[in-house]
């Protein structure tokens, strides 16, 4: 289940849609795809005919080579212009180099499946998505603009301008849905495969400890002020009323009630350290993520449409990360978006848990500005899952998880 | 009897509590402290009864207050130490009665100060020389599984909690009504079944018993 944020978009009401960038940042990617496309066409069909000429010669072996591996490039131009649609950069699948200089380079380059891999794409870039960027966009603003003009010729084809500024608003829908699959399938067919990940397992591995290290420093944090303020108070009154029991009459109805006063904070103390020993929402615990979550929704001051549906309980780790990813996003939706309304949505698919928390703040969260965001991707990553965030400035914010339950 | 006592606690609150509970049995401070370096400091200067210190204190906040007592002991082995803790962890009890079977020693729940005449008994036996250690240190003792526990009765057990709070067999037949003979017989067929040697002191009674569930 792929999500694209673009097509999440699309979904939006339509005056939020046609005044979000995601038109405008569809429109740069499929134009800017027009553009490149058609210039390497023109690069690679001229080094493919030079090459062939001057085989002879020897000169157009190079030639043939430069041309197999200008996938490296594309794909490099791609992965750039990709982060127009998509916030999460796709990681460059090559290794670095085995051998010193331009050989070592080369033979490293020409063993890799992922350098291939993007010569496939180029080829299918070239042969199929690179037309339709051009068509979509052809057809989406020329198709009205021809009609607007109609009348310049024919004053009695009036209603056909009238036609063409009604498909005005259409055109953004057509372009970004198109942009959104495109940078799907770019993002597919690009991403680097498990073998290739090695130095992006090692980038999860220190996130989980990242994860695991900013987790334990705020439980130690939360421990330490329940000892230093709520327990220590707690235990000195219950000294207090110790006290007070030594001055009352035995047997009277105040040593009583200070007899059940000292039992009552007693409990409380105890309860306190049972809190402080393990700092995780019990309702988690014992029921799962749509109770908890509720619960959690229940004290917010935003008011929160939730909607998890989930076949059965997902594991511990996946509900505990879901847990905070919900409470972590709509403590920043309360704090920083200014938002009146949020939903949170979840479902199992295929056993990948999907989440995602939206608001209809002022959006312009930064995964790059706080640290929030980032302990969020990591929590996700430990549970091996993937987060994204869509918050254009002015809105509306949404969080996608997708947290895989095996 | 009065004592004179150094107490280390670096919560105002609850060092007033202390204070108060222990000047009101008679018992005068001839220093109150808030961390660790001035609770040696203190200890060398008045030579006290009894210390009676928190474990988390500063400077490190985690257990700083413990090590001062195990350093107080090195240079004075029969002084009597009690150790107060918001949590009872087995370590630090084990850390706590392997100082030596000189001077008394005693570890207790906060929470026990509230149960005022008690902690006021609990800090006489120290004083005395005997081992106080926290119920909740036994009852997690003894929640473990180990096959030789299985071996005793019900009441066995009680009794073997009752000792390793470090009580005396008079006091142990108080508390269950039984006869102190009752009492002797239960303890001499516990050490029996746990292959402990019959020892006088209450105290190594306790250490041989928390060793042997320590294992």
């Amino acid at each position: 289940m792929h999500h694209s944020t673009a097509w999440r978009a699309v979904g939006q009401s339509p005056w939020k849609f046609l005044t979000s960038s995601w038109p405008w940042r569809s429109f740069l990617y499929l134009l800017t795809g027009g553009l490149f496309g058609a210039l390497v066409l023109t690069v690679l069909a001229a080094l493919t005919l030079a090459g062939v000429v001057s085989l002879v010669v020897g000169v157009g072996a190079v030639l043939l080579l430069g041309v197999s591996l200008s996938g490296i490039v594309v794909s490099r131009v791609e992965r750039r212009r990709l982060l127009l649609m998509d916030p999460d950069p796709l990681p460059d699948p090559h290794r670095p180099p085995d051998g010193p200089g331009a050989r070592g380079w080369l033979a490293t380059r020409l063993r890799e499946p992922a350098t291939w891999r993007e010569l496939g794409f180029t080829a299918a870039s070239l042969a199929a998505m690179w037309w339709m960027d051009v068509l979509v966009l052809g057809v989406s603003l020329g198709v009205p603009v021809l009609l607007a003009t109609s009348p310049v010729d024919d004053p009695g084809a009036w209603p056909l301008a009238v036609l063409a500024v009604c498909l005005v608003p259409v055109a953004p829908y057509t372009i970004t849905v198109w942009a959104g699959a495109r940078a799907a399938m770019t993002r597919a067919i690009l991403a680097p495969r498990d073998g290739e990940l090695g130095r992006r397992l090692t980038e999860v591995r220190a996130s989980r400890a990242r994860l695991v290290g900013s987790f334990d420093a705020e439980r130690r944090r939360i421990e330490r002020d329940l000892h230093d303020g709520a327990q220590q108070r707690l235990v000195s009154l219950n000294v207090l009323l110790g006290m007070a029991r030594l001055d009352a009459e035995p047997g009277s109805s105040v040593a009583r009630q200070l007899d059940s006063a000292q039992e009552q904070v007693g409990l409380a103390v105890d309860e306190l350290r049972e809190l402080s020993r393990g700092v995780h929402p019990k309702a988690l615990t014992d029921h799962g993520l749509p109770e908890a979550v509720g619960n959690l929704t229940a004290r917010s001051v935003l008011p929160v449409t939730v909607d998890i549906r989930l076949p059965h309980r997902p594991p511990a780790a996946v509900e505990t990360a879901a847990y905070f990813v919900v409470a972590e996003s709509l403590a920043n939706a309360t704090k920083h978006s200014a938002a009146t309304r949020a939903e949170v949505h979840a479902r199992l698919h295929a056993d990948v848990l999907t989440l995602s928390i939206s608001d209809n703040g002022v959006g312009g969260a930064d995964p790059a500005a706080g640290t929030g965001l980032v302990g969020l991707a990591d929590r996700v990553a430990a549970a091996d899952g993937r987060l994204r965030i869509s918050s254009p400035a002015g809105g509306p914010t949404l969080l996608h998880a997708e947290i895989p339950c095996r | 009897m009065s004592l004179t006592v150094v107490l280390a606690e670096d919560s105002p609150l609850m060092r007033d509590g202390l204070v108060g509970v222990l000047t009101r049995f008679g018992h005068r401070l001839v220093a109150e402290v808030g961390d660790a370096e001035s609770l040696i400091t203190a200890v060398r200067a008045r030579r006290p009864d009894i210390v009676v210190t928190d474990i988390r204190m500063p400077p490190d906040h985690s257990d700083d207050g413990l090590r001062a007592a195990v350093a107080l002991r090195r240079e004075h082995p029969a002084l009597p130490v009690l150790v107060l803790s918001q949590y009872v962890e087995q370590s630090y009890a084990a850390r706590l009665l392997d100082l030596g079977s000189d001077g008394g020693v005693g570890y207790l729940l906060k929470d026990r100060v509230s149960a005022v005449t008690e902690f006021v008994d609990a800090v006489a036996r120290v004083a005395a020389g005997e081992t106080v250690v926290d119920p909740e240190v036994v009852r997690q003792l003894l929640h473990r599984q180990q096959d030789p526990l299985q071996r005793l009765t019900p009441r066995e057990r009680e009794v073997l909690s009752l000792m390793a709070e470090g009580r005396a067999n008079a006091a142990i037949a108080r508390q269950l009504y039984v006869t102190e003979a009752a009492v002797n017989k239960h303890v001499s067929a516990i050490l029996q079944k746990l292959d402990l040697r019959v020892d006088g002191e209450g105290h190594r009674r306790v250490l041989a018993v928390l060793a042997y569930l320590r294992a």
